[in-house]
């Protein structure tokens, strides 16, 4: 993945992550790009499947532009939380050293930061939540253990409940041990399963998922607990239905 | 029925005794079933000290007296929810003949999950496989004999609804039964789990349960903490071999041992699934877009609103209209009972302390209640609720609940009991009380009549809106503040939303007339014995002190006439009362006469949140213990004292007289 690839997908991210969509014009802006550059690139996005683009609305991010997006931007507020607590930075100056050095660090030393850092839940500067990780473990005791089963190989991970309706995956994991995991189990989303999501409810409601046959409404902390793999053999382009039908995700 | 009675029919007859279990996910046709099979021979009744119901039933079937029980509705066998606690102590503690396993052929993976599951507690099972007309519809054939083949069970397909196949099921029970087979034996799990599961078992060898020692063993590898508490009392040392058993179940498969026996289960569910059903043609895709359309982000809530308001006015509409006629009924009725008796004290308290009581009960349940649970019956067994609740879940977070909370609220606009009754579709006990406790605000038909009866005649249906508005607030906030209050965990959402299917009449009928029962079993009495309380005390003049002795409360406060005070202590009863009583003390319907605007509307907020009625308090006391109903209670006085007079006050401020 490019340098400025991962910088779109980042800054669409801060909008989608807000409930919003992110305007041609302000992610010009924001990049320090032209606007017709701006155009070009989400043209190219889309054409991989990491986006959708509504005209006069703007941009949102599919599940798989939110794996990769998730993957960056954790980097990136990780890298932040450490330069202002473990190397004592003004909070006004971690944000551009962390997007010079969110490209070059690895996800061996991401995972490496976040344990050293205890763990953080939000970044320093403005208090945003930093995208939960992805690593094939049910908590963080394991993740030493899970990242050297993994075999360095990178699977596309991502929430279930950053999939948007119409989109697909197959469950890799579910975070977290317990009875909440036993449920989700129990109903039918045990690791290898095929799931798609049906509908997503507003304000932060439950997805209806598609699973085994039968439809499952899922809460939201729920969605996030279950973690699927981005189904390779999908081609860039989103079922046509699917990217038209809920455009907006809102909050 | 107790075991003494049954052994008196038993031999009176010459008839032999069967017990008979049914046992299934939610939205099967479990219920449907078990009322084809029992008709009204049934009686609902708790488990013991659980706020579970356990409904039981019999019938007379080829010389036996069946006794048949209904377990809840659930999907796994796990400790998770009461309901499933209950159930595998009974499947295992109480041996029944038979648990018919009910399983639904259009969706017969999921199904079959539970299915395995059952199999482990090896009883003598036998699978009704129901909804096959439905499953047809969508392109679904299942082999019922291929089926029983790979289960190594008998498998009667049947289509509850319409009745079929019911014969065949008890048929096979008693066949069952007499020829004395062995009991059900589990499926495999893959090689690795078993050898697995065989370490485990030979450290379980002296273990004292009342479980079957695989199934000890799976759960123990699961990690159930009910069955770890009670295996290692008896065998510490069963704990190193578990972890070490867990440790290599992990090594080998990559996940947790409890996600991989879920997996291997549903590897054995999804095998016999795709081996016994026979064709899948293309399912029909209209309903499916129906269904996609009702949980949609802004379309589904658009229906919902439709169908909400489309509900409460057709029976608001249809309850004012019926309530007319059925009170012109009781006024002859009365003019009649004293033409014929004649007037005097021992007919005033037959009438008035007895026969009242008995129409106040009918006059709200008949115009209002039967309707309400009807249309409530009809979204339930058509499959809307589901979206419902689905849709509902983000708003109902805020009070500590998952969307299905909203369910039983809905039921509360109708009454109130059925409502905290109904409170036991939450998993845990926590969700159940705060779920009556916020039950027990909304307003009933009852409070709907005061509140149009005053506010929106004689102030306007914007006021009466208002005072709604108020109440939501206060739900609102009092839900929150419970939530916080009360420790423990948020259970989130997780349930199967059914496809829509056409409701039955008998079966409506039937989960109307089971609504209604709580009504009539738990309400009515207590309204009539209330009602006869009060009578008494009004007779020996002790209504005259009370009514002293609250106007500081009602007069200074609340700026209400003093009569008020011995109509809110009627009103405890049933809150309708309030106003028919207040036209009769004060000798006028025409409240304009008798009361400021700022008064009617006091007045109808506090009746709305003063108290839950006593009927809903006995159900709160049963339900959740004395010392929490007479908690809530305290606590909806207090308030609608407190903001009774805030709101006077504040009615007095933006100049409403």
């Amino acid at each position: 993945m490019s340098e400025s690839v991962e910088e779109y997908l980042e800054a669409i991210y801060a909008y989608n992550e807000r409930g919003e969509l992110a305007k041609n014009q302000d992610l010009a802006e924001r990049l320090r790009v032209s606007p017709p550059s701006v155009t070009q690139m989400i043209k190219k996005l889309s054409d991989e499947g990491l986006v959708t683009y509504e005209p006069y609305r703007g941009v949102m991010l599919t599940g798989r532009g939110m794996a990769r997006a998730q993957v960056i931007v954790r980097k990136h507020r990780l890298l932040e939380r450490f330069l202002h607590d473990g190397l004592g930075m003004g909070k006004e100056k971690v944000h551009d050293e962390a997007c010079r050095m969110e490209h070059a660090i690895s996800d061996e030393a991401a995972a490496a930061l976040c344990e050293s850092l205890n763990r953080p839940k939000t970044c320093p500067d403005d208090g945003k939540t930093i995208p939960s990780c992805t690593v094939a473990a049910g908590d963080c005791s394991r993740c030493k253990e899970a990242r050297e089963n993994a075999g360095g190989v990178r699977r596309l991970l991502t929430q279930l409940s950053h999939l948007r309706p119409g989109e697909a995956g197959v469950v890799a994991f579910v975070r977290e041990t317990g009875s909440a995991s036993r449920r989700i189990m129990d109903m039918g989303l045990t690791p290898g399963t095929r799931v798609r999501v049906v509908n997503a409810a507003p304000f932060q409601g439950p997805v209806e998922v598609s699973v085994r046959d039968t439809s499952l409404a899922l809460g939201r902390e729920l969605a996030e607990k279950v973690y699927v793999e981005i189904e390779n053999s999908e081609s860039g382009h989103l079922h046509p239905h699917g990217a038209r039908r809920l455009a907006v995700r809102q909050k | 029925m107790s075991c003494h009675t049954d052994s008196v029919k038993t031999r009176r007859v010459g008839e032999a005794q069967l017990t008979l279990a049914l046992a299934g996910n939610a939205n099967v046709g479990k219920s449907v079933i078990f009322n084809q099979l029992t008709g009204l021979h049934q009686h609902v009744g708790n488990w013991p000290g659980k706020t579970v119901k356990r409904a039981e039933g019999t019938l007379v079937y080829g010389g036996y007296t069946v006794d048949v029980v209904d377990l809840p509705g659930i999907y796994s066998l796990s400790t998770f929810s009461l309901e499933e606690r209950v159930s595998r102590e009974y499947i295992a503690v109480e041996h029944p003949d038979a648990i018919i396993n009910v399983v639904d052929a259009s969706a017969l993976e999921r199904n079959l999950f539970f299915t395995t599951q059952l199999l482990e507690l090896e009883p003598h099972l036998i699978v009704a496989l129901n909804q096959v007309d439905t499953a047809e519809k969508r392109g679904i054939r299942v082999d019922a004999a291929r089926l029983s083949d790979l289960l190594g069970v008998p498998v009667v397909p049947t289509t509850a609804t319409k009745n079929e196949g019911l014969q065949e099921l008890m048929a096979e029970a008693v066949k069952m039964h007499e020829a004395n087979r062995e009991a059900s034996r589990p499926l495999p799990f893959g090689p690795e789990i078993e050898r697995i599961i065989r370490g485990v078992l030979e450290g379980a060898e002296g273990l004292d349960t009342p479980y079957p020692r695989r199934w000890v063993a799976i759960k123990l590898l699961g990690g159930d903490e009910e069955i770890e508490a009670l295996a290692y009392s008896q065998a510490p040392s069963l704990r190193e071999r578990v972890a070490e058993a867990r440790a290599r179940v992990e090594e080998i498969h990559g996940h947790d041992a409890a996600s991989v026996i879920a997996s291997e289960r549903y590897a054995q569910a999804s095998r016999v699934a795709a081996e016994a059903t026979e064709q899948v043609k293309f399912r029909g895709s209209l309903w499916k877009r129906v269904e996609e359309a009702t949980s949609h982000p802004i379309l589904g809530y658009a229906v919902m609103i439709a169908v909400i308001v489309g509900m409460f006015y057709t029976i608001f509409t249809f309850g004012d209209y019926a309530s007319r006629a059925l009170g012109a009924a009781f006024d002859m009725l009365r003019a009649a009972f004293y033409s014929a008796l004649g007037r005097g004290a021992v007919q005033d308290f037959v009438w008035n302390g007895l026969i009242e009581g008995v129409i106040a009960g009918t006059s709200i349940a008949l115009p209002y209640i039967v309707p309400f649970f009807l249309v409530l019956s009809l979204l339930e067994d058509s499959g809307y609720l589901a979206r419902v609740a689905f849709l509902m879940d983000s708003l109902m977070h805020r009070i500590g609940l998952h969307g299905k909370g909203f369910i039983p609220m809905m039921l509360g606009f109708g009454c109130n009991v059925p409502a905290c009754l109904g409170c036991s579709i939450m998993e845990t006990e926590r969700e159940r009380l705060i779920c009556a406790f916020v039950s027990s605000l909304v307003p009933c038909a009852a409070r709907s009549i005061v509140i149009m009866g005053l506010v929106a005649t004689y102030l306007g249906f914007g006021w009466a809106v208002a005072l709604y508005a108020i109440d939501f607030v206060l739900i609102f906030v009092l839900g929150r503040i419970a939530f916080k209050a009360l420790p423990g965990e948020t259970v989130g959402l997780i349930m199967e939303m059914p496809g829509y299917k056409r409701p039955t009449v008998k079966v409506t009928t039937q989960r109307t007339w089971f609504r209604l029962r709580d009504f009539v079993f738990e309400a009515f009495p207590i309204m009539v014995a209330g009602n006869l309380v009060i009578y008494a005390a009004n007779a020996v003049g002790l209504l005259g002190l009370v009514q002293v002795a609250l106007s500081p409360v009602t007069v200074w406060w609340l700026g209400l006439p003093a009569a008020t005070g011995v109509v809110l202590i009627f009103g405890v009863l049933r809150k309708e009362l309030t106003l028919i009583l207040l036209a009769s003390i004060m000798g006028t319907t025409n409240f304009a006469l008798i009361l400021t605007p700022a008064q009617m509307f006091v007045f109808a907020f506090v009746v709305m949140i003063y108290i839950p009625c006593i009927a809903t308090i006995a159900v709160l006391a049963k339900e959740f213990g004395r010392r929490t109903a007479a908690l809530i209670s305290l606590t909806e006085v207090s308030l609608a004292v407190v903001l009774g007079g805030v709101v006077y006050r504040v009615l007095l401020l933006i100049g409403v007289g």
